[in-house]
């Protein structure tokens, strides 16, 4: 039985938590894009990619995610949104576009979406709601 | 001796750092952020502290998963801005204070708030934005900073009543300090916002109004908040907001509200901005004028 202090978190409809089994599954993925935070590990990795994820121990699907830069399957094999955000950076992407894609909207859709107050809390417990 | 005289709320978005430094502070989607803050740099101006002591949270910069420390205390002399992944932003270097920083450390552990000390720290947008928001372009701050990291992107982050009770222990160690200093103290972090799964872009600004309310108003109703419903209610990353409870914390039981700004959006995230002082602030700096 789960403690009060050991509530779940990875059940909440929409909201990725980076939960303790995220780490373990994502540890090399996540330290492979903070070694994109030196400008000579960024030239070495743009220069042939395939090459540079050798030297990292990810599993074929992380691998095939970073290379397709699908952001959406890296946080869902344990990448953390902080540190896949340094990929993105190498490409020189904006933070808005990556997550767009990571809720599946179109940059200029979620953008308006934002510009016209962002998404509505709808959805959440409307007890807790009331409360507040 | 040492006072604690106020404390800042503040959104720390790194966008927001992006538009100063590239001259875009000016255009429509800006402009009415930084207007906002507009107030509170004029407060600033006319009486500036000698120290601020800003709770933030590093974004994969000097922390990587390597190690991943609750509470890190900065202790350096100075902290350089970092390289976040496209070049460090071009502001000063953020100087601390070692003497207070050390006191405070010494005091925290014997409090039984067990952090970490940090003696090399590259400092993020999430302590260079909020300096930005507060003084504009500068030559060089004109406040000493002590950084304080705390984890809130593995879980679990502390909880909220515990960074409270950490700003209460600061507190108690800032006016242990011999020293006659003017201190503040930052929350920075949040508001509302979700960042990665299906519900990025989530803004909840009732639960934003009431946060901001609350600190005033009824500030044990936020001590009482679990990480879950940070989570439900402002997001996986809305829970940023915990940093706030360290600021409002270290300012005692009741505190009066000097301003407040809130504005959607800024990128992806809800800001907020607030300003209070300890309710019983003017008998304060009525004593440290007696004394």
């Amino acid at each position: 039985m789960l403690s009060r202090q050991q509530a779940r978190h990875d059940d909440i409809p929409g909201a990725i938590v980076f939960t303790g089994a995220m780490c373990r599954k994502g540890y090399a993925l996540n330290q492979f894009c903070m070694s994109l935070m030196r400008a000579d590990e960024r030239a070495r990795f743009k220069a042939d990619e395939a090459a540079y994820l050798d030297d990292w121990s990810l599993t074929a699907d992380q691998r095939q995610a970073v290379l397709g830069r699908d952001y959406r399957a890296m946080l869902s094999l344990g990448g953390n949104i902080f540190y896949v955000l340094k990929l993105a950076a190498t490409d020189g992407r904006s933070v808005q576009s990556v997550v767009a894609s990571i809720a599946g909207q179109a940059p200029e859709d979620f953008a308006a979406m934002m510009l016209a107050g962002g998404r509505p809390p709808e959805g959440l417990p409307a007890d807790r709601r009331a409360q507040h | 001796m040492a006072r604690i005289t106020a404390g800042i709320g503040s959104s720390h978005v790194p966008a927001i750092g992006a538009a100063l430094d590239n001259g875009r502070a000016g255009e429509p989607l800006w402009k009415p952020i930084f207007d906002g803050y507009g107030w509170v740099r004029r407060w600033l101006d006319a009486d500036p502290p000698d120290v601020v002591i800003l709770v933030y949270n590093d974004h994969a910069t000097s922390f990587s998963m390597d190690v991943v420390p609750t509470f890190a205390l900065g202790c350096a002399e100075r902290f350089e801005p970092a390289d976040e992944g496209w070049g460090p932003r071009p502001v000063p270097p953020v100087i601390g204070h070692p003497e207070l920083a050390w006191h405070i450390t010494e005091s925290l552990i014997e409090d039984e708030f067990d952090l970490t000390i940090v003696n090399r720290l590259d400092v993020d947008h999430g302590l260079t934005v909020p300096l930005s928001l507060m003084f504009g372009q500068r030559e060089r701050w004109p406040v000493r900073v002590i950084p304080l990291a705390v984890n809130v992107i593995q879980y679990p982050p502390p909880s909220g009543d515990r960074c409270w009770r950490l700003g209460e222990a600061i507190a108690r160690a800032v006016a242990s300090f011999p020293e006659d200093l003017n201190v503040q103290v930052w929350g920075t972090g949040g508001m509302s916002h979700q960042l990665s799964g299906d519900r990025a872009g989530l803004i909840n600004q009732p639960f934003d109004t009431a946060f901001l309310d609350h600190l005033t108003a009824d500030p044990d109703t936020l001590r009482r908040l679990t990480r879950r419903d940070y989570i439900v209610e402002a997001g996986s990353e809305g829970i940023e907001l915990i940093m706030w409870l360290v600021m409002r914390g270290a300012l005692g039981g009741a505190a009066r509200e000097l301003n407040r700004f809130y504005h959607v959006p800024a990128s992806n995230t809800a800001v907020g901005h607030i300003v209070l002082e300890p309710a019983d602030a003017n008998q304060s700096a009525g004593h440290a004028e007696a004394a």
